[in-house]
């Protein structure tokens, strides 16, 4: 065993990712500090999921090194492979809770498989895990019989299971209504200051950004464009952040012409009841 | 080309992972976790169980198929005793294994390619390999277990059934007594000609769970992969369960 684990940092230097013969980025270096909730940010199919999956390790990177506090993760005996891995709790995009299994039992699968905890000890950490998130009330329901937002959150529970050194969320507002969302949000917040825990998140989601980023790294275009604290972003001249942070669109539109955004404009002092 | 490599690569990690499963089964000092276990269990019961309605009907409908199809030829040659033996050779040998492993393929293959297609497309498999629990142990192994038991056992059902079957029929329309029937059949099957049914039902069911899983991990986008997937799975599961026949027959006929 090598390296600290408790809220270790996570050290990408000149990352290149991507599938088969295609890279989507390259030249990525950063430090997500430990402890603390860095977001990644970037557009639709920019390779920001990718890279989530190469820190997790479901995919080898292409060239780089990826170093989580202090352990190299393309070169580890297959028992510090194990051993990362139930320090990681990952909660992907839809939760990817396991169909067959009814709530409990799906949070109960890491314990059963890495600790010799008994069975009625097992109950209890899957209905203090549940509580955490909410879902005391749902131990027997199977995950198709919950909505989008419960099963997100259940993938929560089931990635808090084993209480992880390092969580890593997939687009965990995405599909979500505003205030299912801001739960989440609040959830991941609570999560952070309760429990020492290095947080990575992935999103697009501009108000999940502001609430809950510590760190921000901004992907567009294969490279990495903007990393830094949140007040650095918005300060930030580069013209892509700005269109994004703005939510500006790319195109313009041939029917609405020049006056798209006035007419926005409008309807933003409309709904705010200014005259 | 590269798709091609990383499609067998993936078959090469299905089939390793199987192999270190048996090692550890074989291996006294390790212990399967309980929960792995009652997953086995339960696709027992599963394949096993539930494939019995069907695979009963199936073989009695042959049965009485082959005894028919006999008397036709053994009636010109004044030889109708033969029919006892003509259906419960070709039952036990060939027909018994093979349709019990087609029924399979379509029943549970089928579904395990699903299964595991579906699962993967949303993630789970991955979410099993984060949680540091191989797939192909929680996954797959208790599947091919289940198969690699049930398929033979469920083969000896249906030759019973079948031979049944054809005595039955045998002896209320075609004129034949019961007894000598049934007698002659007991006279003429050798114990090699059932095991060797039932070595080919085993190897049917490697093989349908080997390729239904492998063709569900290939899955990745979308519904219509689902089903593209579920479909070369029953192909190829039928294409190479007879090329196995053709093989495991050969094997019979040259070392009798």
């Amino acid at each position: 065993m090598t390296g600290r684990l408790e809220s270790p940092d996570i050290a990408l230097t000149d990352v290149s990712v991507g599938y088969g013969d295609r890279v989507v980025l390259s030249g990525i270096t950063t430090v997500l500090p430990g402890g603390k909730v860095s977001v990644i940010l970037g557009g639709s199919g920019c390779g920001k999921s990718t890279l989530l999956r190469n820190i997790i390790g479901l995919v080898p990177i292409q060239s780089g090194r990826i170093v989580l506090g202090g352990r190299d993760m393309e070169h580890l005996s297959p028992e510090d492979r194990l051993d990362t891995r139930r320090r990681m709790g990952v909660l992907f995009q839809d939760g990817a809770l396991l169909g067959s299994l009814r709530l409990g039992e799906n949070i109960a699968l890491p314990l059963r498989e890495h600790t010799e905890l008994t069975n009625s000890l097992i109950e209890e950490v899957v209905g203090m895990k549940l509580k955490l998130v909410g879902l005391a009330d749902f131990t027997d329901y199977f995950p198709s019989e919950l909505s989008g937002g419960m099963r997100k959150r259940a993938g929560l529970a089931r990635a808090m299971a084993l209480d992880p050194a390092v969580l890593l969320c997939d687009e965990p507002t995405s599909g979500l209504d505003p205030i299912t969302a801001a739960d989440m949000d609040q959830l991941i917040l609570e999560l952070r200051t309760t429990f020492d825990m290095t947080i990575v998140v992935v999103t697009h989601d501009l108000q999940s950004l502001t609430a809950i980023a510590d760190h921000v790294v901004v992907l567009s275009e294969g490279k990495m464009l903007f990393e830094g604290s949140l007040p650095e972003l918005t300060a930030c001249d580069d013209p892509f952040i700005r269109q994004f942070l703005a939510r500006q669109p790319n195109r313009e539109s041939r029917i609405l012409g020049e006056n798209w955004a006035t007419m926005i404009e409008k309807r933003r002092d409309l709904s705010a009841g200014r005259p | 080309m590269a798709r091609k490599q990383d499609d067998l690569g993936v078959l090469v990690g299905l089939v390793s992972g199987l192999l270190a499963c048996a090692r550890d089964t074989v291996n006294p000092r390790h212990r399967t976790k309980t929960y792995l276990r009652s997953r086995t269990v339960s696709h027992l019961a599963w394949v096993g169980a539930d494939s019995l309605a069907i695979v009963s009907i199936i073989a009695a409908c042959v049965g009485i198929i082959l005894a028919l199809q006999a008397a036709i030829q053994l009636e010109k040659v004044g030889a109708m005793s033969y029919v006892a033996n003509l259906v419960g050779y070709s039952l036990v040998t060939e027909l018994g294994p093979l349709l019990t492993c087609l029924i399979l393929s379509g029943r549970a293959g089928a579904a395990f390619t699903a299964e595991i297609a579906t699962m993967q497309i949303n993630e789970e498999v991955d979410a099993l390999t984060v949680m540091g629990i191989e797939p192909v142990r929680f996954l797959i192994w208790p599947k091919f277990v289940a198969l690699g038991l049930m398929a033979p056992l469920l083969s000896l059902w249906a030759d019973a059934v079948g031979i049944t079957a054809g005595g039955v029929f045998a002896a209320l329309a075609l004129g034949l007594s019961g007894t000598v029937y049934f007698e002659q059949t007991a006279y003429f099957l050798t114990m090699r000609d059932v095991l060797s049914g039932l070595v080919k039902a085993a190897g049917f069911g490697v093989a349908i769970t080997v390729v239904s899983c492998w063709q569900g991990l290939l899955a990745r986008e979308g519904a219509a992969d689902v089903g593209r997937r579920t479909t070369s799975a029953v192909v190829q599961s039928i294409f190479v369960m007879i090329l196995l026949d053709l093989f495991f027959t050969a094997l019979n006929y040259s070392f009798r």
